[in-house]
């Protein structure tokens, strides 16, 4: 199995400790929080480290198994494509998209203002 | 006794053949909800006014002919995280806590079209992350075999509601073993049928290469039934399969001479409960006497199955969660400073800590260090797992496993150890990763009385061959009632 290092987490953050266990930094979680779109409370950090990193030790596992040049495979059977035709309905789903919106303004949704 | 300890096919026939009205199966499924709740919680959402009013509209149709299905006037649940139009759906999350669909899914409307009634929305782990429906922001669902243990998950509600008598049949979705691992731990019977076999129009997605909704029913016959009603090509899901014979029903024949099932003898290693080793292997058994070739076999990648499975859930579910940002639906933070304030507040107060904890891992698999080493690996580990199914199944028709290790937790204990709450995926989560049709039945009971499941695995587009196996099992046993719906029966007939 490659060290870690060498492949590219260890510039991520995430180190074994004594080569065992899988320790996340705050800056990690910090990091991982920005591209989940979530902030946590301190006490979910922790929780979130820990389960983290037992999560990281164990699919590492994955790394051992050989598998050369195996196709990958987005869908399990060939999906041709991800896309359909876009057809022009002529139906007007306002009333019903905006039906769920917490805040909403005559056609709009309503969201702070960003500029 | 009650309409409900009928199975769907028999109470189907009653209201075709008059014995029953509509209006009596819906009242006697409210009834029987009204008294079992308390106890169970298989529900999140009940609305038997709507039932009522279809009920209405169902009769009127079966009697002027418009409708003949096998499923006209029975009632059924539907999990949370199925939409259904005009009734809320959850996904057992308080973000979207007040979220009434528009439009219903596809499965949903085809039962719908058979004449079969919707009568509420079931409990379920939150966007379907779990495997006891302890991570529901409802509550947790008890098993109607012992209210002190778990029903399982994430499709726990519905098969509880099956067991517990409270519908007639349910819908589940299947990720990882979702419409499975509930069924054995409740005594019924389910099914994940291939992938692109249902439409996923409709159902909220989590893990969408991966994903199915199925039937959860008293037995077999039933499971073919619904199957066959809501399997179809569907141009709102660009995933689904124009695939052939559908007609899963001729399957159902008492007689698997000559067929050829394996037994993956790595299933039966450390970790699984004595009781329930047995129990499959007397199932093998029984199948053998029936004529069956039945031998054992290695599967090569099984221990990486789960991981893979882990990395790929976790990061299509950082993926498809990301459209639950307190703007177009559901909850919405009180105070925030500007937008990315606001949704990082609704989405971090609005999600559950195991749905947080999904959503960090697979953020982190998918960022740009750990793209190659973790979500690349994984599905590549997926497509040997894949090569492998494709191997096994040139020597046998179908696979034999356990459903689960155990036999169902105490509630609690798996919250306590977050992480190993999932081991129970084991054996159902390779089925997910090949997309192959895989089917959980009841085949005895530990010493405490809960149930044990078995698994059939199919090759792909060959539901036929695990519920034929399936219903020649079927027949040598009778089903067993849970203790709940035996105590209701009890106290009814009293």
């Amino acid at each position: 199995m490659k060290n870690k290092r060498e492949i590219g987490v260890g510039s991520f953050g995430v180190e074994k400790k004594d080569g065992t266990r899988t320790m996340i930094s705050d800056q990690v979680v910090k990091r991982v929080e920005g591209l989940a779109g979530l902030r946590l409370s301190s006490q979910e950090r922790e929780l979130v480290k820990r389960d983290m990193g037992r999560m990281i030790d164990c699919v590492d596992r994955l790394l051992e198994l050989e598998i050369g040049d195996t196709m990958l495979m987005p869908y399990v059977f060939p999906v041709s494509s991800g896309f359909r035709e876009d057809i022009v309905t002529g139906v007007d789903h306002r009333k019903d998209t905006l039906l769920n919106a917490p805040e909403r303004k005559q056609d709009w949704f309503l969201v702070p203002k960003t500029v | 006794m009650s309409l409900m300890c009928l199975s769907a096919a028999e109470l189907g026939r009653r209201v075709r053949e008059k014995e029953v009205t509509v209006k009596e199966t819906v009242m006697e499924a409210l009834e029987e909800i009204g008294k079992k709740e308390k106890s169970i919680h298989s529900f999140i959402t009940v609305d038997g006014e709507r039932a009522l009013k279809r009920a209405q509209e169902v009769q009127r149709q079966i009697d002027q002919g418009e409708i003949k299905s096998l499923l006209a006037g029975v009632p059924l649940a539907v999990k949370d995280n199925i939409c259904t139009e005009g009734i809320r759906t959850t996904c057992a999350s308080k973000i979207l806590y007040n979220f009434t669909p528009t439009y219903s899914a596809k499965a949903v409307l085809q039962l719908e079209e058979a004449g079969a009634i919707v009568i509420g929305k079931t409990n379920m782990d939150e966007f379907a992350m779990g495997s006891t429906t302890e991570t529901s922001a409802f509550g947790v669902t008890r098993n109607p075999w012992d209210i002190d243990y778990v029903a399982g998950g994430s499709s726990g509600g519905s098969c509880a509601a099956v067991a517990a008598e409270e519908c007639s049949f349910a819908l589940g979705s299947d990720t990882g073993g979702s419409i499975r691992q509930p069924s054995a731990l409740c005594g019924v019977t389910g099914i994940k049928p291939t992938y692109g076999t249902v439409s996923r129009y409709g159902l909220i997605a989590y893990g969408s290469s991966l994903e199915q909704i199925g039937p959860i029913a008293r037995d077999v016959t039933d499971c073919a039934i619904i199957l066959e009603t809501i399997a179809s090509w569907d141009a709102w899901d660009a995933t689904s399969i124009k695939r052939g014979d559908t007609k899963f029903q001729s399957a159902l024949v008492d007689d698997v001479r000559g067929m050829r099932i394996g037994i993956p003898e790595n299933y039966f290693g450390e970790g699984v409960d004595t009781e329930v080793g047995e129990a499959v292997q007397k199932a093998a058994d029984v199948l053998k006497e029936k004529g069956a070739i039945v031998e054992r076999f290695a599967l090569k990648f099984a221990e990486y199955a789960i991981l893979a499975y882990y990395v790929l859930a976790c990061a299509q579910a950082s993926s498809n969660l990301a459209r639950f940002d307190g703007v177009k639906y559901g909850y919405r933070t009180k105070a925030y400073e500007d937008l990315s304030d606001m949704y990082q507040k609704s989405r971090s107060e609005g999600f559950g800590e195991e749905v947080k904890r999904r959503i960090m891992f697979g953020s982190f698999v998918l960022s740009s260090d750990c793209y190659d080493l973790y979500y690349l690996k994984a599905l590549r580990t997926a497509s040997l797992i894949k090569q492998e199914f494709t191997e096994v199944f040139q020597r046998y028709d179908v696979i034999l496993t356990p459903t689960m290790p155990t036999t169902a937790q105490r509630i609690g204990v798996s919250a306590q150890t977050p992480f190993q709450m999932d081991v129970g995926d084991i054996y159902t989560v390779s089925a997910n990763l090949a997309g192959l049709p895989a089917i959980s039945l009841p085949c005895g009971r530990a010493k405490n009385g809960l149930p044990i499941g078995m698994q059939l695995i199919g090759d792909c587009f060959l539901e036929k061959n695990i519920l034929r196996v399936a219903y020649a099992f079927e027949q040598t046993r009778t089903y067993e009632r849970s203790s709940v719906a035996r105590c209701s029966t009890d106290a009814h007939d009293l």
